[in-house]
């Protein structure tokens, strides 16, 4: 008889719906149509970070340097036009400079062979850096009347629905595509799972690892330009901030192992959905910033602390380990 | 007859005041002042560099005593409070003249301020004091800002729903709560007003913009918020703007009064009051506090003063004018 058996996705699944149904019956406000929107549009950023995270750790990696591929060429953006440059260069150049950054990532990575927590960590550092001082006059760009329109990807609906959430959509669909209806997305989750096996059989491990971290500086790029829009400037600042945990933690929660080969966008979806029920329903509740802290760690400890009971540690990952 | 002999001497005065002129006077109190300063270096430790305070400090402060032949020597900590007090640690055995700091909180640099006096460097504090009080500090009342602040959107609220919302910055800094302690200052006075959401921000303008958009779907009635500064309330005022209440919604905040991220943000409606403690005069003020306490000769420590900035409400009316340009400073 097949023992039943939760996977994380299931049991954080069950967390958001219980948090969700709480919030519904006893939170005045939180279930109406108007709070559902602000409550995905707040993750929608978020959202998008963790489908750019999921690609590479399903890959069997990670890249601690998302928040700078977020900022900078975003940054980039900003303080082009700024300074009079017209804005479809600005956008070719910050592209470029993604492109570059994530090759840069990948080709540490692939071929010289660095344990990407520790190439991202530094490339991150590096990029950040670059953009202080040599892109940025002040940390926090601000929006220039030559940006003018462009705000239209972060503010504003459509049909009704807030822009960040479509954008947000969009790429769920284009990181769905990719993993699950392309050769390179399959190549991805074998590397994951087995690299010695993927190139034994064959498959060009090095150029698809490249590859992901092209895709992945891209997407946070993307991001990033949804989140300057959004808030009419591009704090750059937000580098030091604690938002890759946020991103890893969207991630790991939503049932993404960190010993890659599993997983997909349905469990970005799920984790993001969580994070933002708890935000928003906190956010209502008027809670302070220390108790916010507080529900946080003890939700999250609870759904590591039930999967490690529901599904033990096999023998594959006591080999290996986690990241 | 007094008089006559008053009028006689007037007239030799007259005389003899031009005629020295013409041989010069010397003016004794300059040369030392010029000693007093040449080669001396003033170390300056801000929370960080790259925005726009503490670049407009450096510059102001650079164009006003680099010509006295003061030399800076910067340490940039990037927001890392350790950094900074090791930074601070190892300024104090370099023996600056001058140490100008800009404390992440009240506490971490405190000790360390009271050793750098002990050893003879005149410290002075800008806009975030520490607990220890030194030669000098140079900065905003942030009490006052939170008073003022609040005095508008209360005053903005007359006749309508009463119902505010606080954006606070992060919870560790000093200027917040001062900030908050102001407001709750004038709240007390106005028991009517209720607050329907107090919550920090971090001074990330994107986590303010997700805070207001929640708070503003659960009142749409808000007649006014209340933000601790402007660089974080652009994230405050997109949310607003969004959800179609500019104008409706008074939004309060506070800054340097930097061109771009106040006064264009005051004539587009985003922001109606933004208090700033122009940062072009607090770096005069830093300036002449170095220039007073290195000609003084007085013992580091000895004497204790403050200089707290004139507030400039920047609001329609004087959004043209109100504001400076980093790049005219650093001219």
């Amino acid at each position: 008889m097949k023992r039943f058996r939760f996977s994380q996705q299931e049991v954080v699944f069950a967390v958001f719906a219980v948090l969700f149904l709480t919030f519904s019956i006893f939170l005045r406000g939180f279930l109406t149509p108007e709070n559902m929107l602000t409550l995905l549009q707040n993750v929608a950023v978020l959202g998008i970070l963790g489908l750019a995270m999921a690609i590479v750790v399903i890959g069997r990696g990670i890249d601690i340097s998302l928040i700078a591929a977020l900022a900078v060429p975003p940054g980039l953006v900003l303080q082009m036009v700024q300074n009079g440059h017209s804005l479809p260069t600005s956008l070719i150049a910050a592209l470029l400079l993604a492109i570059a950054f994530g090759l840069v990532n990948g080709w540490l990575i692939a071929y010289a062979e660095v344990p990407s927590l520790f190439a991202t960590l530094a490339t991150g550092l590096l990029l950040a850096g670059l953009g202080q001082t040599a892109l940025f006059q002040l940390d926090v760009v601000q929006w220039s009347p030559g940006m003018d329109g462009f705000e239209r990807l972060g503010q504003g609906v459509i049909l009704g629905i807030p822009t960040p959430i479509i954008m947000f959509a969009i790429a769920c669909v284009i990181v769905a595509f990719l993993l699950r209806r392309t050769r390179w997305g399959a190549y991805i989750y074998a590397i994951g799972d087995n690299p010695y096996a993927a190139r034994a059989t064959g498959i060009p491990s090095r150029p698809i690892v490249v590859l992901q971290y092209v895709v992945t500086a891209l997407i946070g790029c993307f991001a990033g330009l949804v989140m300057a829009a959004s808030v009419n400037s591009m704090p750059t600042r937000v580098f030091n901030s604690t938002l890759i945990y946020d991103v890893i933690l969207v991630v790991v929660l939503g049932g993404i192992g960190l010993s890659g080969g599993r997983g997909g966008v349905l469990n970005v979806i799920i984790g993001t959905l969580l994070i933002g029920t708890m935000l928003n329903g906190m956010t209502i509740l008027d809670i302070s910033y220390a108790g916010q802290n507080l529900i946080k760690g003890v939700v999250l400890l609870l759904a590591v602390i039930t999967d490690s009971f529901l599904n033990p540690r096999n023998e594959e990952t006591a080999q290996q380990g986690d990241i | 007859m007094i008089g006559r002999v008053m009028i006689a001497a007037l007239g030799m005065a007259a005389m003899t005041v031009p005629a020295l002129a013409q041989q010069g006077l010397d003016e004794p109190f300059q040369k030392p002042f010029k000693e007093a300063l040449a080669g001396k270096v003033v170390a300056y430790v801000p929370v960080a560099m790259n925005f726009d305070l503490t670049e407009g400090w450096y510059a102001g402060m650079k164009k006003e005593l680099e010509p006295y032949g003061v030399k800076f020597e910067i340490r940039d900590p990037n927001w890392n409070t350790n950094a900074g007090a090791q930074a601070v640690t190892s300024l104090i055995s370099e023996k600056p003249a001058v140490m100008v700091i800009h404390n992440p909180d009240v506490q971490t640099y405190a000790k360390l301020l009271q050793r750098a006096e002990n050893e003879g460097i005149y410290v002075i504090q800008i806009n975030m004091g520490s607990a220890y009080r030194s030669s000098a500090f140079v900065g905003a009342n942030w009490i006052e800002i939170g008073e003022r602040d609040t005095e508008a959107v209360v005053k903005a609220c007359q006749g309508k729903s009463n119902k505010i919302a606080i954006v606070q910055g992060a919870l560790s800094a000093a200027a917040s709560a001062y900030t908050l302690k102001g407001v709750e200052n004038v709240l007390a006075k106005h028991p009517d007003i209720k607050v329907v959401s107090s919550q920090a921000a971090d001074w990330d303008a994107a986590k303010a913009k997700a805070i207001t958009q929640t708070v503003l779907k659960q009142n749409p009635d808000l007649c006014g918020i209340v933000g601790f500064w402007d660089g974080m309330d652009i994230g405050t005022a997109a949310a607003v703007k969004e959800a179609g209440l500019t104008g409706k919604v008074f939004v309060a905040t506070s800054g340097g009064g930097e061109r771009k991220g106040a006064c264009e943000l005051v004539k587009s409606g985003a922001f109606d009051l933004n208090m700033s403690y122009d940062v072009p005069t607090q770096a005069a003020d830093l300036s002449a506090m170095i220039k007073w306490l290195l000609s003084s000769g007085a013992k580091a420590g000895s004497v204790k003063g403050s200089a707290y900035t004139t507030l400039i409400p920047i609001s329609k009316e004087n959004a043209d004018t109100a504001c400076w340009n980093l790049s005219d400073l650093k001219k």
